[in-house]
């Protein structure tokens, strides 16, 4: 008998989808794929709800461990962990609707807006090193905003993740300063074109290829880029005197504007008294 | 620092180099050091009044307007009972006292620490 290609595929395709017997979860479709593991869209029967289920290599069950740990409003969480009867490990998660960063970044948001993703990103990141957790493998698309503005970290990465290489630090060993390495990486692909230097220098200082150079920890990062948007001085920057008054200006203009207001009225009163 | 103490501060610091600026008109030179201590008086009680609404109110925009408003008010009633060449000098003293008022009044926004159970605007 003879098998015709699309069917051969179709039965290829069927062999290599998950046993979920035993789980609580039937399969709807394949989300993505990466070197991991591979996640579904799956349905929870038991509490009828959508699920986002990630299957992985038996060698890589210590993620959802790691996962499971961070518990932060831009982790995504793990709702249950087990293994398959061909000896994989799954995990459920919150199934999260929305946009990742790259597609996000392309509907050109307002700077504020960009800024408040990646503070929201380094935020989790600070989080996951106080739990000695590192992610190894930041990029744009494992960011996900969604539809409410959420912001999530996804596919915290394992030991055998080797990184994406225009966001990998090029650390021989990874460690929190390659996440650092990585944050800084993501904040620059997020910035609008131009970009205000102050900004362009904290991504630059956050992305020195010597390890120690860099921002000591997320929060240090998170603090410049905060200082920033308040109108003050950012470490990462020695900005030029004249760019130093002009922010000067911009940050006090309702007082600079009084006082010219002061000066004009006391000019006018001493000229008019002439008359 | 409370924003009430803020609001005296800047408003004697004010008043003073408000007065100081009389030194520029040669008739009133002699009087100087009265205009001054008389207008760091009346900054003074202008910051009081900003620096409790302040606490109160958080809000640039009406901070300025209540600043401007008591400087005004205050800047009158000096000049009501001032008379300079047998007139009083309403328009000398009540445009700057609007303006330094606004500014007692951005100040005591600005800086020190709120208190009190305060409605928040931005």
């Amino acid at each position: 008998m003879e098998v015709s290609d699309s069917l051969l595929e179709h039965l290829r395709h069927v062999a290599a989808l998950p046993d979920l017997t035993g789980t609580r979860y039937q399969l709807e479709s394949e989300i993505g794929r990466g070197g991991m593991g591979v996640v579904y869209r799956a349905r929870d029967r038991q509490l009828g709800r959508r699920v986002a289920l990630k299957i992985l290599d038996a060698a890589l069950a210590g993620e959802a461990q790691i996962i499971a740990g961070l518990e932060h409003p831009a982790i995504v969480p793990i709702y249950e962990a087990g293994t398959l009867p061909d000896d994989r490990v799954f995990y459920a998660m919150k199934l999260v609707t929305g946009a990742p960063l790259d597609q996000y970044v392309a509907g050109s948001p307002p700077l504020a807006e960009r800024l408040r993703v990646i503070r929201r990103v380094g935020e989790a990141l600070a989080f996951a090193h106080t739990r000695g957790a590192i992610h190894r493998d930041l990029k744009p698309q494992n960011v996900m905003v969604g539809e409410f503005g959420e912001v999530y970290v996804m596919d915290w990465g394992v030991d055998a993740v080797a990184g994406t290489p225009a966001f990998r630090a090029p650390d021989a060993r990874l460690d929190q300063r390659s996440d650092i390495y990585a944050l800084g990486a993501l904040l620059r692909f997020a910035l609008p074109a131009p970009a205000p230097p102050a900004l362009c220098a904290i991504a630059g200082k956050a992305m020195k290829a010597e390890p120690s150079a860099r921002y000591s920890d997320a929060p240090a990062l998170l603090a410049d880029i905060e200082r920033f948007q308040e109108g003050l001085a950012v470490e990462a920057w020695s900005e030029p005197l004249w760019h130093r008054l002009g922010r000067f200006g911009s940050h006090n203009a309702v007082l600079l504007w009084l006082l010219a207001a002061y000066a004009g009225v006391k000019f006018m009163l001493f000229f008019l008294r002439k008359f | 620092m409370n924003k009430i103490v803020v609001g005296i501060l800047f408003g004697v610091i004010l008043g003073a180099l408000d007065g100081a600026t009389a030194w520029f008109y040669p008739e009133a030179r002699p009087l100087l050091a009265g205009i001054m201590v008389g207008s760091s008086i009346k900054g003074m009680v202008v910051g009081l009044l900003s620096g409790w609404f302040a606490r109160r109110v958080q809000s640039t925009t009406w901070g300025i307007l209540v600043g401007a408003a008591v400087g005004l008010l205050f800047a009158f009633l000096v000049a009501a009972t001032d008379t300079v060449n047998g007139r009083h000098p309403y328009l000398e003293m009540m445009m700057p006292g609007f303006v330094v008022g606004a500014i007692i009044g951005f100040l005591t926004q600005r800086l020190g620490i709120p208190g009190g159970a305060g409605k928040a605007e931005r």
